[in-house]
């Protein structure tokens, strides 16, 4: 019984639904959505433009609702009359649809009744962009930030109206901001006078942003003209000489052969083609065939044909030259007109001075942090090399020994933070106990024989970074910064610095102070500098040379594992990574003079400073910028043999 | 003192004065005749062509650790920069090497065409087919001569001997000394690899120089047969190159190089152009280094810049020292010895070494046992392995308890007298 009546409602309901639908095409949404109903069915990518527009002008209320549904698929066409409505799906034959007038639910309905539109990605697209003018609205901030963005990716012109009329009423203050410069930025593209896009232009006058320059540059293109009479006009740029950079000869010949006021060049590959078409009898022109094996040749056979009438005649150099003399060539504005051109070229010239000194601030930065990558690797040196007088070789796989200290920790303990903590001092302990083991077994026995010194180190360097590989293999392994020091510390679009290089150079900064304290201000760094001055008079004051010599030579070591951490987060770890810093490193002490840490400092400025500064006079090639890098330093040590800062009296001679 | 006994000893004989040299040269003149008769190339062919390589290769070894030894051991410059020397000999005789060779592929395939091709086309093509690995298609200044075997077999000479030169004179003039040269002439190695690693230095960046082991024009000769040829010649320059080593390190002029290894301040204070001196000896290692490297490459097949990373400098200096330095024959053992057993090692011929807990497979683990080795021989052998032929001259020799030869303290030692 019941059931009974649930069917007759239903059924009644159907019965009151079937009205509505008559209700529905009065509305004004519902006309326009059907006066374009074809088109809309249709579906084509070519053909959609104008429905799209239709909606997003019409000023409708219902059209974003129309938009938005039409582009998540949920858009149907009742088939008989042609009407649309959105739906959801009940199950997979029936709908519940709604009116687009109300977003009213109108009933249930069988799907074979509707068509559903399924617009392509092409068209979402479109869709999308026309959505953005109502997305600008949006009471989430989040939703505005998004059409923003799209607009920035693919500004159109409708955009611009869009903008404008919802500037004035944006509350957030940083949306505020980007509507205000992406409304100017639009203005440029888009606005209707001139003097709107030149006050536009001007507005921007010194900014730095990417999107400013994105914007002006287009304007100021030019392309070059060919004319036989003088022409005028604002539109002109300049008269430029064939031959000269901006217009190569062969571009300026071209320019005339397309304007078909010139005869074309033919090439070699052509000419030589056209000698092959025209082989009679084993000659050519009578030419011999065997004998067309030089230019000189070949232009002959050419020529000869060509009298015959059998080939086009070539433009002979002195025509050629001729020829362009007749004519003038322009460089013409193409991107805009006249005035707003100038007024870009003008605000472009002003952004890219004030470009370059800004990159010249970001070189200033990179140099500044490759010098405290130097340092680091050059602090451990300075006091085995500098104040012992102990080369090294072995100190760049000092500073691998430190970084995969910090990678094997990392294996262990996940929190990045925390492992960085662990793996500096035990980096510093790992490399302190293999400088003591080394000094021990190796060194002490070569002092006063610099040279044998440094073949052993070498030895066991050769050996180290072998077990290295063994152990670790030849793949770089990762050693991961914490997420604090993820990112970087931006000033505007051309100068930042990663965080990563501020830590490094804090680092280095640190050590520094670490060094001056031990060796000015500690009992160590007296009988250090006793020791390395004169070992038999330390002795005799009561101080164990052996004992000093160790210690000192260990501390070095350990500043080289902390070293290797540092720049195990800055670059990858790998078995050969000390060898790369090796030679720099030596080179900095050296630059900088042996046996004083503001040489080591200032060497490492010098280096860095040196090696960025190369890049950028060529920034494709960082191996021909260490080239020359080297080669200056190898240089320099002729006039400064004993650095910048070159010790004097008897330290020197220690 | 010391001039009046270097000319004393002048008036003998080369051969009286370093009875070494004869037996040097005939052991290697027996070795030579040895391989030719064991090769397959011309004899009954015990040994494989590719070990014959690797012996001609050796021979080229021993003679760049001859020029090491002159100038680390018997002056005292320890350079890093010697394999840079021998890479660019490597590098010139490849250049012409390819060039020819691909002048005959390019001809060979233009040869089909129509039209009898231009000296442009061929050019272009050559220059298409050698630079195509990097990009270009145009011969970068640096080939200018790459078409002519006499140029290129000069600049084997001239190229190493002005860097040597050049870099020499800067270093020298300005007292660079020691660890400080050491360091510098390895910053020269470094700088130069680094810059031949970039792909527009006009030599195919890492890639190197390939195909060497064709000899162009020779194409029909089996490998076989060329393999033994550059062994002569490999012995043949080895031979000379000792002849001219032990021909500089007699005499008077030996004796200074030798001062100025043991104390430099000293000989420039009797008057002696230290300068000049240790300019000639670097520069004549520097040709003598080149030399080898252009013998060598053509063995090998291909030069590529790894090849002058200062870390094969390095183990030139290993091998020197290995086999003991302040002797020319020991150079020769060192580097024979040890560049053999290097590639016993590496090869995978040598059997691992079960350890119980870990197997030790010398692919892996013989640089670590070299590098330990090599600090073995630096603390507790100095002489290296030549050292051992001083514990049986010493039996032979009349004992003078190492008395001084002459009445004062710089007079002449035994030990010198004896060299």
């Amino acid at each position: 019984m019941i059931w009974y009546f649930r069917q007759l409602a239903a059924g009644l309901a159907c019965l009151l639904a079937l009205p509505a639908f008559a209700q529905q095409a009065e509305a004004p949404i519902q006309a326009l959505l059907v006066e374009y109903g074809d088109i809309i069915a249709k579906s084509s990518r070519k053909t959609i433009g104008p429905a799209i527009d239709a909606l997003a002008n019409s000023g409708l209320p219902q059209a974003q609702t129309v938009l938005e549904r039409w582009q998540a698929k949920e858009m149907w066409r009742n088939k008989e009359t042609g009407l649309f409505v959105f739906a959801e799906e009940v199950d997979r034959d029936t709908l519940r649809i709604f009116d687009f007038n109300d977003e009213g639910e109108i009933g249930i309905a069988p799907d074979d009744d509707f068509k559903q539109l399924k617009p392509n990605s092409g068209i979402r697209g479109m869709i999308g962009a026309a959505l953005v003018q109502f997305q600008l609205i949006d009471p989430d901030p989040e939703l505005r930030a998004t059409a923003l963005d799209a607009i920035e990716r693919d500004p159109e012109e409708s955009h611009l109206t869009a903008l404008r009329a919802t500037a004035q009423g944006e509350g957030n203050p940083v949306l505020a901001a980007r509507k205000e410069r992406l409304e100017r930025l639009l203005t440029i593209r888009f606005g209707e006078t001139d003097d709107e896009r030149i006050a536009a232009i001007r507005s921007f006058e010194g900014d730095l942003g990417v999107d400013a320059r994105a914007t002006l540059n287009p304007l100021v293109a030019t392309s070059v003209v060919v004319s036989a009479t003088p022409l005028g006009g604002a539109e002109i740029k300049r008269i430029i000489e064939p031959g000269s950079e901006a217009l190569p000869r062969s571009d300026a010949y071209a320019l005339l052969v397309d304007a078909e006021m010139a005869p074309p060049l033919v090439s070699r590959e052509d000419k030589r083609v056209a000698l092959v078409a025209n082989i009679e009898d084993g000659q050519v022109a009578g030419i011999e065939v065997a004998a067309l094996g030089t230019e000189a040749a070949r232009d002959m056979a050419y020529a000869a044909l060509a009298a015959t009438g059998k080939v086009e005649p070539v433009a002979e150099e002195t025509e050629i030259e001729k020829t362009l003399q007749t004519f003038l060539f322009y460089e013409r504005y193409t991107g805009a007109s006249p005035a707003v051109a100038l007024a870009a070229a003008d605000v472009l010239s002003g952004i890219e001075t004030k470009v370059a000194w800004n990159q010249m601030a970001d070189l200033g930065l990179d140099a500044l942090s490759l010098a405290s990558i130097y340092f680091l690797a050059a602090i451990g040196l300075a006091i085995t090399f500098g104040v012992m007088g102990v080369i090294n070789m072995a100190h760049g796989e000092f500073i691998m020994m430190g970084a995969y200290t910090g990678y094997v920790v990392q294996l262990f303990v996940t929190d990045y933070t925390l492992s960085i903590l662990i793996a500096l001092p035990l980096a510093f302990a790992v490399t302190f106990s293999a400088g003591v083991a080394m000094e021990r077994l190796v060194i002490r026995w070569l002092y006063h024989r610099p040279l044998e010194t440094l073949l052993a180190t070498f030895g066991i360097s050769i050996a180290l970074q072998q077990i290295a590989k063994n152990i670790f293999g030849t793949q770089a392994r990762p050693l991961t910064a914490p997420g604090w020091l993820d990112g970087s510390l931006v000033f505007n679009d051309i100068v930042s610095i990663s965080y990563i290089r501020i830590a490094i150079f804090v680092l280095a900064l640190l050590f520094l102070a670490l060094f001056l304290f031990v060796m000015n201000r500690t009992r160590l760094g007296l009988e250090v500098r006793a020791v390395t001055q004169n070992p038999r008079m330390a002795a005799s004051m009561g101080i164990n040379p052996d004992k000093i010599n160790m210690l000192t030579f260990g501390f070095g070591s350990g500043i080289a594992g902390i070293a290797g951490v540092a720049i195990g987060l800055y670059a990858k770890v790998t078995s050969e990574m000390g060898a790369d810093y090796i030679v720099q490193a030596f080179m900095t002490v050296v630059v900088g003079g042996v046996g004083n840490i503001w040489g080591t400092l200032l060497g490492a400025s010098l280096v860095g400073t040196l090696q960025k500064g190369i890049e950028w006079l060529n920034p494709s090639n960082t191996l021909a910028a260490q080239t020359y890098m080297i080669l200056f330093i190898i240089l320099f040590i002729q006039f400064r043999p004993r650095g910048i800062i070159a010790l004097k009296g008897r330290a020197a001679e220690a | 003192m010391s001039e009046l006994s270097a000319g004393a000893f002048r008036r003998k004989p080369l051969v009286v004065q370093y009875p070494s040299l004869l037996i040097f040269l005939g052991l290697l003149a027996l070795f030579t005749l040895g391989v030719t008769v064991l090769s397959e190339g011309f004899g009954i062919g015990v040994i494989s062509t590719s070990f014959v390589k690797t012996l001609g290769k050796t021979l080229c070894l021993c003679l760049v650790a001859l020029a090491m030894d002159l100038v680390w051991g018997y002056c005292g410059i320890l350079s890093l920069g010697h394999m840079a020397f021998f890479g660019i000999g490597g590098y010139a005789i490849g250049m012409w090497l390819m060039y020819a060779r691909t002048e005959l592929i390019v001809i060979e395939s233009l040869a089909g065409q129509a039209l009898p091709p231009t000296a442009q086309e061929i050019s272009d093509g050559i220059a298409t087919q050698i630079f195509g690995v990097v990009g270009a298609s145009e011969f970068p200044p640096i080939w200018a001569f790459a078409h002519s075997l006499p140029l290129q077999l000069a600049a084997v000479v001239l190229v190493p001997a002005l860097l040597a030169l050049v870099f020499g004179w800067l270093a020298f003039r300005s007292r660079v000394t020691g660890v400080y040269l050491s360091i510098l002439t390895q910053a020269m190695t470094l700088a130069l690899s680094l810059y031949l690693f970039q792909n527009d230095s006009g030599l195919r960046g890492n890639n190197g120089l390939s195909g060497l082991q064709n000899l162009p024009g020779l194409g029909d000769v089996p490998q076989s047969v060329v393999s033994v040829w550059f062994l002569w010649a490999s012995a043949l320059a080895l031979g000379l190159g000792y002849l001219a080593c032990v021909a500089i390190v007699s005499g008077k002029f030996g004796s200074v190089i030798r001062a100025i290894r043991d104390d430099e301040a000293r000989v420039r204070f009797l008057g002696y152009p230290v300068e000049a001196y240790k300019l000639f000896i670097f520069t004549f290692t520097a040709i003598l280094a080149g030399i080898a490297g252009a013998l060598y490459y053509p063995q090998a097949g291909i030069v590529n810049p790894a090849e002058i990373a200062p870390i094969a400098s390095i183990y030139l200096a290993v091998w020197v020292a290995i086999g003991g330095r302040g002797r020319l024959y020991g150079a020769v053992i060192g580097a024979a010895f040890v560049s053999l057993l290097s590639t016993w090692f590496t090869g995978g011929q040598a059997p691992d070494v079960n350890l119980g807990f870990a197997t030790i497979q010398w692919v892996d683990w013989w640089t670590v046992l070299l590098g330990l080795s090599f600090v073995a021989v630096t603390l507790f052998a100095p002489k290296g392995i030549g050292g051992l032929f001083d514990l049986i001259a010493a039996k032979r020799s009349p004992d003078r308890h190492g008395a001084d030869l002459g009445p004062d303290p710089g007079a002449l030692r035994e030990k010198e007298a004896n060299e």
